[in-house]
């Protein structure tokens, strides 16, 4: 007995130890101070060869986190336990973090390369002077089809979604704003609309897509595109591209009702600790050889105007990528609702998945 | 003193850990529920549970996780009384558990691989001259995948109590005259109910509250509560909301284990 209590004992100091041990070398090196950078990024969504070049040059140690949607990287950073340094949230999260305090002013001084973003992206509603972000990529909402399984149709508006012959052959996106946006355009209503009228119209409409549509997904939607196991997506641009690149057939096109616009920008969170190494990343991230890498290895849009010029024409020229000025125009950019419309949209998801044709 | 003094010290792991992460979760989550999406106390999700929305949402939760136990069941008690007649029982066992090594993820992408439009599946309905169908997406695909990564669950239990029953058993009733299918009725099943009902229990429990099979293979097509959790969390933020679906949840859970356990006290 006295042998057992001696070496719990014995046990529970040694573990008391190395937790103090443990933390005084978290202290001492990495995991915070300057050595390091904390990058919170969407998963699939850098050149990771371009962090080992930034590391090289600055020799800085980067710590690469993702995550996959705008909510998940808000609670991470609103509960404060890791020091994120760089984050690059959509512009509508960029204004509630605004309202809850959670970004750090950017010293432009520090930006050299910040004169190569293209002017039609700088000064945005979202973040008037850039005083908190700098655009990182930008695209739009449209519909991914497959000229080859629909050979004579096309695809222009968003109401070509509801024909009887696309019976279990559409495939969405499992967001709210996305979906309900998309029946909100369709309706000639804005998708930032917070009418309760328009909103339960737009549920309506969308019950009547329900026999066209074959299920609502992930990211899953890249790889059910590619094999061809439906025929149309509901799709981000950036996703469209890359899966255009690995199955011929697909074609994308933004529907001429208007859509969604949306922009993803680096910005410097509250719970940085290494700000002049982030001011570092981003102005790496700036510069137009480096930006042109990222754009072909992500394949979204790129803001960069000097770096358009180094991509291979058949990218920086596309029009379903970079649509000229005059679509852009049409298009919207979500707004940050407020809490009881982005539930409202939730319950209303809900009941339009719960539906039963 | 030293034995009983020692006793309570071994007893110190157990009780920091049933606290940590049993006791103090389930306050915390039952302490959300009470909050309303600005933070302020209120019984409104309460409320909320009850309209049609949620209640349909409860409905279909429960008919899936009562057709998955069922089918489960229906495929484990033959699987689990045939292994303790082989020879190598323990590998067979083995053989079963194995898949459920898995990552439940891997397992559910190689599914969407194998029930595609042009997947293994269909290729074999077109072989046998059915002709390929959709089968991804579909209620079939959504209960035959959950079927089979609950099933290692549902054949340990009754297997165990196959396992130990007594062979003089069998002998006395077949003895006493029983026909095979009486002996099964009255002496092997009752005697095995107890793994029948921990199988029930390790399945439904789980089955109520699943997510991501719920889109990877039901393409969002089948909703359950564990769906509307996750919304709930990562969307909208309304983490009362969410936690008070969660203290549904685990109400229904006192009451199933409250249910398949009390017959057995009457017994």
């Amino acid at each position: 007995m006295k042998k057992l209590m001696t070496a719990f004992i014995a046990i529970t100091l040694v573990s008391i130890l190395m937790l103090v041990a443990i933390n005084r070398l978290n202290a001492a090196q990495g995991y915070s101070g300057d050595e390091t950078l904390t990058v919170f990024n969407w998963g699939d969504y850098i050149d990771e060869y371009l962090v080992s070049q930034f590391e090289e040059e600055t020799g800085i140690t980067v710590i690469y986190e993702t995550f996959d949607s705008n909510e998940a990287m808000l609670t991470k950073i609103q509960q404060g336990g890791t020091t994120y340094d760089i984050a690059i949230p959509s512009e509508y999260m960029i204004e509630k973090m605004l309202e809850e305090d959670l970004l750090l002013p950017l010293e432009h001084d520090k930006l050299s390369n910040l004169h190569y973003i293209d002017e039609r992206f700088m000064d945005l509603p979202f973040d008037e002077g850039n005083k908190y972000s700098v655009p990182y990529f930008w695209g739009t909402v449209g519909i991914l089809y497959n000229k080859e399984l629909l050979p004579d149709k096309t695809f222009t508006s968003w109401d070509d979604l509801w024909d009887a012959d696309l019976k279990n052959d559409i495939l969405l996106v499992d967001g709210a704003r996305e979906v309900i946006g998309m029946a909100l355009n369709s309706l000639g209503y804005s998708l930032n609309d917070t009418n309760e009228d328009h909103l339960q119209e737009a549920l309506k409409k969308l019950e009547t897509l329900t026999p066209n549509v074959k299920a609502i997904v992930g990211d899953e939607n890249k790889l059910l595109m590619a094999n061809n196991e439906a025929a149309v997506s509901l799709a981000w641009s950036g996703d469209a591209s890359e899966v255009m690149f690995e199955n011929e057939a697909l074609d994308y096109v933004v529907p001429e009702e208007g859509s969604n616009l949306w922009f993803d920008n680096m910005v410097i969170p509250k719970t940085a600790d290494n700000i002049d190494g982030a001011h570092q990343f981003i102005n790496f991230m700036l510069q137009p050889e480096i930006a042109a890498k990222n754009t072909e290895y992500v394949s979204y849009s790129t803001p960069n105007k000097a770096s358009l010029e180094l991509l291979p024409d058949e990218m920086a020229e596309d029009e379903r990528f970079y649509p000229a000025p005059e679509l852009t125009n049409r298009l919207e950019v979500y707004e940050n609702l407020g809490k009881d419309m982005l539930s409202l949209y939730n319950e209303l998801f809900l009941q339009f998945k719960m539906h039963k044709n | 003193m030293g034995n009983k003094f020692m006793r309570n010290v071994y007893m110190v792991p157990y009780m920091v850990w049933v606290l940590l992460f049993v006791i103090a979760p389930i306050l915390l989550v039952l302490y959300y529920s009470f909050f309303d999406i600005h933070g302020n106390f209120s019984f409104i999700n309460y409320e909320r549970f009850f309209t049609p929305v949620y209640l349909k949402l409860t409905l279909s939760s429960f008919w899936y996780a009562f057709l998955i136990t069922f089918i489960s069941l229906l495929v484990a008690y033959p699987t689990a009384y045939l292994l303790t007649k082989t020879k190598h029982k323990r590998l067979w066992l083995l053989l079963i558990i194995v898949p459920s090594w898995v990552n439940l993820l891997l397992k559910a992408y190689a599914f969407i691989g194998i029930f595609g439009a042009y997947g293994a599946a269909n290729n074999f309905l077109e072989w046998i001259g059915i002709g390929s169908r959709q089968l991804l997406f579909t209620d079939f695909s959504f209960v035959f995948v959950t079927v089979y990564i609950f099933i290692p669950f549902m054949i340990l239990p009754i297997f165990n109590a196959l396992n130990s029953l007594n062979p003089a058993l069998l002998d006395a009733a077949n003895d006493l005259g029983a026909s095979k299918s009486t002996t099964f009725r009255r002496v092997i099943f009752p005697l095995t109910l107890d793994g029948v009902k921990t199988g029930c229990q390790v399945v439904f429990i789980p089955a109520l509250s699943l997510f991501m099979i719920t889109r990877l293979i039901a393409g969002n097509r089948v909703i359950t509560l564990g769906t509307a959790i996750e919304q709930h969390f990562l969307v909208t933020q309304d983490w009362g909301m969410g936690s008070t679906i969660a203290v549904f949840l685990i109400l229904i859970m006192f009451l199933i284990i409250w249910l398949t356990g009390f017959r057995k006290r009457g017994a």
